[in-house]
């Protein structure tokens, strides 16, 4: 009787755990937008979303398999692709998404991803990076530019941070991206190819942490995106040795890398086990 | 000598600051965090250098690194990030390597949880560390001091614990030294043995059953003759600073009927407890624990009597089992003939609060039902 307004819905909603909503990221945050595009490009892909689980590590961007209505887990701090790679392995049914924050993926769990990617397991990686570890207050982090302040870099990060589509491309991943949340659509439209890719697939997201890495550079939310926009350039050809992170000289966005090679598990089929094994399994792929 | 308000976490690093070591390697953990955000800041003033390195398990491999080429060095970490060190916790015993760790107490997941318990530090028990818990911020400050030389003498690692936030995040009044007075407490680190080319060695080599079973009985030996160094530290500090630190502190404990006994921070939670019921007449006292490893054994079979109860306050769980800090008490009395009850009190894990009202419940309750003895008592 009372129903005079109608229901808002948020257009992600049945992908989102409404309950869990709001979330814990701050006002000016990239994180959600990140996120956001990931939910839409898993939609847009037709990927079977009941086969489609979301695997995060411990960070602000780990949240994100707390928030997405999928089957997801939230693991130890650094190893989401260990995990994925053993759910992957266990279901090869499954699509599986690794959702965290650069800390998570390339300092702690760094080490994973090179060897993840070297055997070419079918994981789509979305890596959030906000050049530094935003969920304890904004510590230095493998990706934090060089001269950057943090918590422990009070005067100044002393070192390079990681070129990480170069890092993804020798290792081994078979296809690499780099965009920044102002490149909404075509981070969306890369991370539907990362999903349909089949093999390691990457994609870096360039993203504001107004609250710590913004406050301690002079850079608010709008400054960043301005940032995001001026001083970078998009080249789908570049070589991945020229993506170094250095906002002086300009940004290169783009996808890197698309190409083919036999996965972890065509791999270790054909070299390991026996043939009326593989046979029996056929009709999963 | 002056004064200051400080955390927990500055009250450390200031102690780090006086103790100067030459190398610090950590990786950030909430409630540490402060602490090597401070050290990362003021590390130059000294000298010394702070590198944020990739992950715990790469800060004490590092450390283990720079004290075996003969630097002082310093790490802090909490819960995951002790739990991912393990490996190289026993290594550096091992290997006989002195370091001084600061470990802000925090639970263990699943699920997470950032509050104080014990989980995180009891559970490296048997990896031959020394074991020291504070219940304030200048105990804090005062034991990373006296780490360095316990550990510097004995050859052994040093694990400073402090609770998580409740020491960590809180402010207290500090007493701040003067350098000259911590320069004349301790020395600069003269290893005995460091990686020097001048005088080539080869460190961390296999050895045959033997040899091995030799360096493992010297271990603990040097923990059993260990106490003298306690003692000397603390004596030594006395008369340069005026403290009086011990193994372990008894309060009110001579005429008690039931004796707490606790370690970290809810101590003074306790103390406060105690003075509440001797008020309502009730005859209580506690015993802080403040060495674990060693175990002061003989220490505590001085101060507790057969005709007293023990209400043991457990922050860790050996599950399947008791309280970890119970096992370690009991031990302590098999096979003395007047031996006092002992109970399993399990408490505050993960952060839950206790209010002194709680502990004067407890107390009442065992009173009332001698045999919550054989039980373990979840509060
Ligand atoms: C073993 C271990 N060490 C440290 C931590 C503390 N920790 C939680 S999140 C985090 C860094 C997160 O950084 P990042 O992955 O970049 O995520 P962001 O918050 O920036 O999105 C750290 C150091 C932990 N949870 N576990
Ligand atoms: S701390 Fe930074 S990364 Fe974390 S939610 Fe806030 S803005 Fe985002
Ligand atoms: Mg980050």
């Amino acid at each position: 009787m009372n129903q005079i307004k109608k229901q808002v819905k948020h257009p992600l909603d049945d992908l989102l755990r409404i309950d869990r909503i709001p979330h814990i990221w701050c006002p000016g945050c990239g994180i959600g937008t990140a996120f956001s595009s990931s939910l839409i490009a898993m939609r847009e892909s037709g990927i079977d979303l009941e086969k489609t689980v979301m695997v995060s590590g411990i960070g602000c961007s780990g949240r994100g398999a707390g928030y997405v209505n999928l089957d997801s887990y939230h693991t130890t701090h650094g190893r989401a692709i260990p995990f994925a790679t053993g759910m992957k392995l266990a279901n090869p049914e499954l699509n599986v998404v690794v959702f965290s924050g650069d800390g998570d993926l390339f300092a702690i769990g760094g080490n994973h991803f090179i060897h993840a990617a070297r055997r070419n397991v079918d994981l789509t990686v979305i890596c959030v990076n906000n050049f530094n570890y935003g969920m304890t207050g904004g510590q230095v982090a493998a990706t934090t530019p060089l001269t950057a302040k943090t918590t422990t870099t009070p005067v100044g990060n002393p070192d390079t941070p990681f070129n990480l589509p170069l890092l993804a491309y020798a290792s081994g991943a078979t296809y690499v991206a780099r965009w920044t949340i102002l490149h909404t659509r075509d981070l969306t439209e890369s991370i539907e190819e990362a999903l349909l890719n089949r093999g390691f697939s990457f994609v870096e997201v360039l993203s504001p942490c107004p609250v710590n890495y913004g406050r301690r550079n002079k850079e608010n939310g709008i400054d960043s995106l301005k940032i995001y926009q001026d001083r970078t350039i998009i080249r789908n050809d570049a070589q991945p040795w020229e993506l170094d992170i250095d906002f002086d000289r300009g940004i290169v966005l783009g996808k890197f890398i698309q190409t083919e090679r036999p996965t972890c598990t065509d791999r270790y089929d054909n070299t390991c086990r026996p043939k009326e094994f593989i046979e029996g399994e056929k009709g999963l792929e | 000598m002056s004064k200051d308000m400080m955390t927990g976490s500055d009250a450390v690093a200031l102690g780090v600051k006086l103790a100067k070591p030459d190398l610090i390697f950590a990786y950030p953990i909430t409630p540490q965090t402060h602490i090597v955000e401070t050290l990362s800041e003021i590390a130059p003033s000294w000298g010394g250098r702070f590198i944020n390195v990739e992950s715990e398990f790469s800060a004490i491999a590092s450390c283990l690194g720079a004290v075996s080429a003969g630097s002082r060095a310093f790490t802090a970490t909490s819960s995951h990030g002790l739990l991912l060190m393990h490996e190289v916790l026993h290594w550096f015993v091992g290997a006989r390597m002195p370091l001084v760790m600061v470990n802000a107490n925090r639970a263990i997941g699943s699920p997470w949880n950032i509050w104080a318990d014990q989980s995180d530090s009891l559970a490296q028990r048997d990896t031959g560390w020394l074991q020291i818990y504070c219940e304030t911020c200048q105990e804090a400050l005062d034991t990373v001091i006296q780490g360095y030389y316990i550990s510097e003498k004995l050859l052994l690692p040093v694990m400073v614990m402090i609770d998580g936030f409740i020491i960590s995040h809180t402010m207290e009044e500090v007493e701040v030294h003067e350098p000259q007075k911590v320069d004349a407490f301790l020395p600069p680190y003269a290893p005995q043995f460091k990686l020097d080319v001048d005088d080539p060695r080869s460190f961390g080599n296999a050895a045959l059953p033997d040899d091995y079973y030799r360096m493992r009985k010297a271990i603990q030996r040097t923990f059993t003759s260990g106490f003298e160094v306690f003692r000397d530290c603390h004596n030594l500090f006395e008369d340069v600073f005026g403290t009086r630190y011990d193994l372990m502190e008894a309060y009110l404990c001579d005429d008690a009927e039931t004796i707490f006994l606790v370690a970290g921070a809810l101590t003074g939670t306790t103390r406060v407890a105690v003075d509440m019921m001797r008020e309502k007449g009730m005859k209580v006292g506690l015993i802080k624990l403040r060495v674990f490893r060693p175990f002061p054994k003989h220490a505590l079979q001085k101060v507790i009597a057969g005709h007293q109860d023990v209400i043991v306050l457990n922050r860790a769980v050996s599950y399947g089992a008791q309280g970890t800090l119970t096992q370690e008490l009991r031990s302590a009395f098999y096979n003395v003939d007047d031996n006092p009850d002992i109970y399993d009190v399990i408490i505050s894990l993960g952060g839950k609060e206790v209010f002194p009202e709680i502990l004067m419940g407890v107390c009442e309750g065992i009173k009332a039902d001698p045999a919550f003895k054989d039980e373990m008592i979840w509060v």
